[in-house]
């Protein structure tokens, strides 16, 4: 791994909230650092002068309307919750 | 000849002349299915109970003369990829972290096939959260190529692409960022088409890659592509990147003329990297659009080199960003922890398979304080230069045309340790996702028993001369008509 350390890898995995191994962290480091790699091909065109696209088409601020529509109800809502007190979603302690 | 080796059109008129039922279209659904997706594996799960139910309503709206009816896609069995969400059947992504997900509502495209009476017969397997080329990376099982078993059916959409070759439905939805279902269909020998950025509302789908996604048919021919396409199309408020551009009735304009029309065929398409075999197979097909009064001229997308890495990092950001909701509170497997933290940890970890989490690093990296500008801007600058080779071109050509894949359906197992070998796959539908255009593939031959895929390539929102061409090579040949021995 030359472009990348094991520990900017460990930094990577705790921004994207996963946990790995010291043998994952090397396996992962060492396609990270690949790809990386690949993608420095695009250093070869000069975009100077280029402006970035972050859409394809020329949209810009599509307005409706702010009409009250219906809503999911609550209890449709929390369906799919792993767990659920209350009429709310319920998590573990957040304060450790 | 099989009930659905008939065109979407014909089947309707065997219904409304009572020699089939709805309740005979799903059963030969079911029945095929029972018979070869044991070997295929494109359904994750079926929808049995629901399908036949509906079926029998059909059956008497159908008696009364309820005007309904007079639809072409009533009572036709659809698969649906496992990526959109279907009220009250189960949307995996294919991912052991929405192994659990009852979604509470549907996908738009859903709305408006319900709403014409098609019949959702099951969820078709696909790559983890649309990520992967070959359906390896499902995390339930992997989908089989029906022309031969040994091999991949490409991806992400191989469930959906494989369902329609193998005749267990008439037609199905993919979705495609990066080629998942022009692909897939090139791999499986069928019709896949890839629409503009915005043609098709993506509310319900669940997202990879915001800026590329889009939902698209998958069918046996040309005709019923467009057929279908014109009635998921569409301007959605509830999706805001969805085109405010009225929808054509494509079907009417298959003419079969293409006389004068201009194309342009990129020499970075007919070059290194793309089989010797699958160059010869394009040609021809170049000859019968000559032989039809088309004129063609080699051009270059000078840029198009580059298109592999720019979406890699792109599509990886956003992915990493998207993905970012999967975290055990709302819905989806938890593992739980005593603090919120590590459940977040614990879930994604166990819950996202191998490739999905690799590319939320790669993603998480690109976005990182301090390389945001170096890889994620920089990809977006060069994002600009691969949609201008496009403008460019059409400033003076009608389509653009290559091949789908540089080459036929590879080895299950094949390329698996090797992501950039994979990646690599994708280099001649990449740019049209980049460049936000629409693009088709149709079958166009076998080589060595298996099928090579022609893409057709428009511009924004001219899907009607993509499926003008299209449909005129289809008809000047017999390749569509091929099926696989299963």
């Amino acid at each position: 791994m030359d472009r990348i350390s094991k520990d900017q890898v460990k930094h990577v995995a705790h921004l994207a909230k996963l946990d790995f191994s010291e043998e994952e962290i090397e396996h992962y480091g060492y396609q990270l650092d690949q790809m990386i790699h690949y993608a420095e091909k695009l250093n070869e065109i000069d975009t100077e002068n280029v402006e970035a696209t972050s859409h394809v088409l020329d949209v810009r601020n599509v307005l409706r309307e702010d009409e009250a529509r219906e809503s999911l109800p609550r209890e449709k809502a929390l369906k799919n919750a792993p767990d659920q007190k209350d009429g709310q979603f319920k998590v573990p302690s957040v304060l450790e | 000849m099989k009930l659905f080796d008939h065109q979407l059109k014909d089947i309707h008129e065997l219904l409304h002349k009572k020699e089939v039922s709805p309740t005979d279209l799903v059963e030969e659904s079911y029945k095929r299915i029972a018979e070869v997706d044991d070997k295929v594996g494109a359904f994750l799960r079926l929808d049995e109970e629901n399908a036949r139910n509906k079926a029998k309503s059909l059956e008497e709206k159908l008696a009364n003369g309820n005007a309904s009816a007079s639809e072409i896609l009533f009572g036709m069995p659809v698969g649906i990829k496992d990526n959109i969400v279907t009220k009250g059947l189960l949307t995996t992504c294919a991912s052991q972290i929405l192994a659990n997900f009852d979604p509470q509502h549907n996908a738009t495209v859903m709305e408006k096939l319900n709403g014409l009476n098609t019949i959702t017969i099951g969820k078709l397997n696909m790559d983890e959260f649309a990520m992967g080329s070959s359906n390896e990376n499902s995390s339930y099982k992997n989908v089989k190529n029906p022309w031969d078993l040994s091999r991949v059916p490409g991806g992400s959409s191989g469930g959906s692409a494989a369902t329609v070759a193998a005749g267990e439905v008439p037609f199905s939805l993919g979705s495609d960022t990066g080629g998942s279902i022009r692909q897939p269909a090139a791999f499986c020998g069928v019709v896949g088409m890839k629409p503009t950025y915005g043609r098709v509302s993506r509310f319900g789908l669940v997202a990879f890659a915001s800026s590329l996604d889009q939902i698209g048919p998958i069918t046996r021919t040309v005709e019923d592509n467009a057929y279908v396409l014109q009635k998921i199309a569409g301007k959605d408020v509830l999706d805001s990147t969805s085109a405010n551009i009225d929808v054509a009735d494509y079907v009417s304009q298959l003419s079969g003329d293409v006389k004068g029309l201009k194309i342009g065929v990129p020499k970075e398409y007919l070059g290194e990297g793309v089989s010797e075999e699958v160059r010869e197979t394009v040609k021809e097909a170049l000859k019968v659009l000559e032989s039809l009064g088309a004129e063609w001229d080699e051009v270059s997308l000078p840029h198009s080199k580059y298109a592999v890495p720019t979406y890699y990092l792109l599509s990886s950001s956003e992915a990493s960003a998207n993905l970012a909701r999967f975290d055990g509170i709302r819905y989806g497997v938890r593992q739980e922890e005593p603090s919120l933290g590590e459940t977040y940890k614990q879930t994604r970890t166990k819950g996202f398979g191998d490739e999905v989490k690799r590319r939320i690093m790669l993603g998480t990296f690109a976005l990182s304080s301090g390389f945001y500008d170096a890889y994620y801007k920089k990809a977006q600058k060069v994002r600009t230069l691969i949609k201008q080779d496009f403008e460019d071109l059409f400033l003076k050509y009608d389509v653009i045309i290559g091949p789908t894949a540089p080459t036929t359906a590879f080895k299950i197992g094949e390329n698996v340790d090797d992501p950039l070998t994979m990646y690599a796959n994708d280099i001649l539908t990449i740019p049209v996702n980049l460049a936000g255009v629409p693009a088709i593939s149709v079958p166009c031959g076998l080589v060595n028993g298996l099928p090579v895929g022609l893409q057709i390539i428009g511009k924004h929102f001219d899907e009607s001369t993509v499926y003008k061409v299209a449909h005129a090579y289809e008809q000047a040949t017999e390749h569509h008509k091929l099926k696989p021995n299963l």
